[in-house]
């Protein structure tokens, strides 16, 4: 195995919105006590969903799209330095220009330096992860220049200073009424008598940006989609916010993530028909721009994109997990996740939640970065987003990977054997003779006492504490199955359970008949 | 090392073990075999499905159809390159003093667009399966600013230029140009997921399908 001379050595992490500051069950149990936001979400993603597979079941091909999907993207990921140049070449020589940025620091000096080049403090927003993810607002509100998010949601978001919490309906996690109190609280000149009606929140968003459109001299965007055969960008949404921003102003900005390229014009026709389907559940979205570089007398006259790498050159090097790349995130796999359904997407800490978030935040910031290692934990590995998602990414693969990935980092800065191992050689002592096993059964009253008048436990101590975070565990029994066995088969005359025993009884019987086969 | 060479080396450092650009299986549909009849009522179910107005007409009737969906606008605005025959007849005022012509040469400002009540276009091509119309800033379609600012968009489709799928109707487009793909008026679901049609895209769109 040998490095081209010069080459830089990898990996190279991204910095930005990726990391968690706080471990996933940590926050996760936080968030479960949220009852509101769990109701929001139990809804909104069960009825996603449902329109979802009514909209898959319509096309008759969809496996064989799904099929082209993943096999476009892997060749992309194949091919990324030829396609990235060919690309560049497209595009520049269609009057674009193009910057590289290593990282999030980087790209945000750059959409800085290119606003302040226009004179402009104030520029308008097309919804995009890639600007979520380096933090672009926050670090243009240090510069002095304000930017107005212009889709619905991340308006209520950002108009609350709050975070996302979905890739596709940031705000999901709000409802009607908690939107009319931010807008009347936030949005210069609201009308004081707005009702909670979606159509006239709506409406009021609507008024509040007109201006704002119809003025601004400079967009920021990302984009969906990049076709290197002809320097083409996709952008994709629902609102017009979108081409607002793309057609009004005179300079446009799109930051963008290297591995969102597809080869041709060609490949549109497979990912056009996967994205809506897999994300609103709809046929087509309503509205999806495409340019190729400046047109004369339509349109923004300067055009510049940031390409960013942000670890995903870091993500790329992972051949086990590289295909994380493939992501056109739909986010399909969040509403299918039964985990996220619960937790929501603040407790992923990253911009990318849910199942992708939880591979594809650790693999483009390492897995020791933070807190980010608990990540490929937040998964029961029930494999429902590899099912859904449009390009075949097989997330429960790549998470047991990085779970392994994380035990191996860890494995040799610590000598003193872990709690884990410590109780896995007291359970093979237990079991490996029924005497001892029959001792330490003894002991089981007094785990009645520690679960209290409830009967649930909901602390465990040591290394069994994490599982208790976010639920209860039942009072083990008075008696031992062993007890109850040898009681109820001493002699016919001791019969069945005697009334003291009822409560008991109850208890050990419903184990015993999970426990037969 | 400037940040385009790192990145393109870090990338290919990545890659290292050469992994192969796989064949691309492309067993999905690339026609849909519909004839027209077919065509015009599964793009009318579709934008209606969409909460778009539809109205299929023989190409004699667009005129008078465009007259009398535009009584209720004070004003609107057409593409210079617009056919000429669409915008005449009864219910069309010679030149109209309500009609504003915009193309590249002489484009109307955006505040003027923003006084404009409505707009008629044509289109490039339509996608009957998902309800879909494509400008692609030709002629008759004009700058994109005129078909999104304004709060009606009347878009008139020639049967000939319905695609049944997806595939079929990319393959008749120049990517190249500026491209706007049309599946309904402006929505948004952002609130408790209900659906609000019309936010800042026009907030009715009109489709005419001519026979
Ligand atoms: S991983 Fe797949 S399902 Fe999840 S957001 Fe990305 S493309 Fe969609």
């Amino acid at each position: 195995m040998s490095t081209f001379l010069g080459m830089p050595a990898l990996p190279v992490y991204g910095t930005g919105n990726l990391h968690a500051s706080e471990s996933f069950p940590k926050a996760a149990h936080r968030e479960l006590g949220n009852a509101q936001l769990r109701a929001n979400l139990g809804h909104a993603t069960r009825t996603i969903r449902d329109k979802r597979l009514k909209m898959v079941a319509e096309l008759p091909d969809w496996e064989q799209l799904r099929d082209a999907g993943s096999a476009i993207k892997e060749s992309v990921m194949a091919r990324l330095p030829e396609l990235l140049e060919q690309f560049e070449e497209n595009f520049t020589a269609r009057g674009g220009v193009i910057h590289w940025a290593r990282d999030a620091g980087e790209a945000n000096a750059i959409v800085a330096g290119l606003i302040r080049d226009t004179g402009e403090t104030e520029v308008v927003k097309v919804k995009s992860m890639a600007t979520q993810e380096i933090g672009l607002n926050e670090y243009l509100e240090e510069q002095g220049i304000t930017a107005f998010e212009t889709d619905l949601a991340e308006l209520i978001v950002q108009l609350d200073h709050d975070k996302p919490s979905h890739i596709l309906v940031p705000a999901i996690h709000k409802n009607r009424t908690e939107i009319r109190d931010i807008f009347l609280r936030e949005m210069p000149g609201a009308d004081p008598q707005l009702t909670d009606d979606p159509a006239v929140l709506a409406m009021a968003a609507r008024s509040h940006l007109r201006r704002k459109f119809l003025t601004a001299k400079v967009a920021v965007s990302g984009a969906n989609f990049a076709l290197a055969d002809s320097g083409t960008l996709a952008v994709v949404e629902s609102e017009g916010n979108g081409r607002m921003c793309l057609t009004l102003p005179e300079t446009l900005i799109t930051v963008m993530g290297v591995e969102k390229l597809l080869p041709t014009w060609q490949d549109l026709e497979v990912f056009m028909q996967l994205l809506p389907r897999s994300s609103t559940g709809e046929r087509m979205n309503p509205y999806t721009s495409l340019w190729t570089g400046v047109t004369e007398g339509d349109g923004p006259q300067n055009m510049h994109l940031v390409l960013l790498d942000n670890g995903r050159s870091a993500a790329l090097a992972d051949e086990m997990g590289r295909s994380a790349l493939h992501c056109i995130r739909c986010s399909a796999c969040m509403n299918v996740c039964p985990v996220y359904e619960r937790t929501g997407g603040h407790a992923y800490g990253s911009t990318y939640p849910g199942p992708i978030g939880a591979i594809l935040s650790p693999l483009m910031t390492g897995i020791q970065a933070e807190e980010n290692n608990s990540l490929p934990y937040a998964s029961s590995l029930c494999g429902a987003c590899y099912d859904a998602c449009p390009v075949k990414i097989n997330i429960p693969d790549i998470l047991v990977h990085l779970r392994s990935v994380d035990v191996d980092s860890k494995r040799g800065t610590k000598k003193i054997p872990s709690q884990m191992d410590v109780g896995m050689k007291a359970a093979s002592w237990a079991f490996s003779s029924g005497k001892r096993l029959a001792l330490l059964e003894k002991g089981l009253p007094l785990g009645r006492l520690a679960a209290g008048p409830d009967k649930k436990i909901t602390k465990l101590p040591g290394i069994a504490a994490g599982w208790t975070q976010s639920r209860d565990i039942p009072a083990p029994p008075s008696q031992s199955f062993r007890d109850w066995w040898a009681k109820e088969h001493r002699a016919p005359d001791a019969g069945s359970a005697t009334p003291s025993q009822g409560g008991v009884s109850e208890n050990s019987v419903s184990q015993n008949k999970e426990d037969q086969p | 090392m400037s940040a385009r060479e790192e990145i393109l080396g870090r990338i290919r450092t990545a890659l290292k073990d050469n992994p192969e650009a796989p064949q691309i299986p492309r067993q999905y549909r690339e026609t849909s075999g519909l004839d027209e009849a077919a065509l015009i009522g599964l793009l009318a179910d579709r934008l209606i499905d969409y909460k778009a107005q539809v109205s299929v007409v023989d190409a004699a009737e667009v005129p008078a159809r465009i007259a009398e969906l535009l009584a209720g606008a004070r004003s609107y605005v057409v593409p210079a390159g617009i056919d000429a025959g669409w915008l005449s007849g009864p219910g069309h005022e010679p030149g109209g003093s309500r009609r504003h012509l915009d193309s590249t040469a002489a484009p109307l400002t955006v505040a003027e667009l923003d006084g404009i009540d409505a707009v008629v276009t044509g289109s490039a091509v339509a996608v009957a399966e998902t309800g879909t119309i494509i400008l692609d800033g030709s002629a008759n379609q004009g700058r994109r600013a005129i078909s999104l600012v304004p709060d009606h968009h009347i878009c008139v489709v020639k049967a000939a230029d319905i695609a049944g799928i997806l595939p079929e109707a990319l393959r008749r487009i120049d990517g190249t140009r500026p491209l706007t793909m049309i599946s309904g008026p402006s929505a948004t679901s952002d609130i408790e997921l209900e659906r609000v049609e019309g936010v800042h895209g026009p907030r009715k769109l009109d489709v005419i399908i001519a026979r």
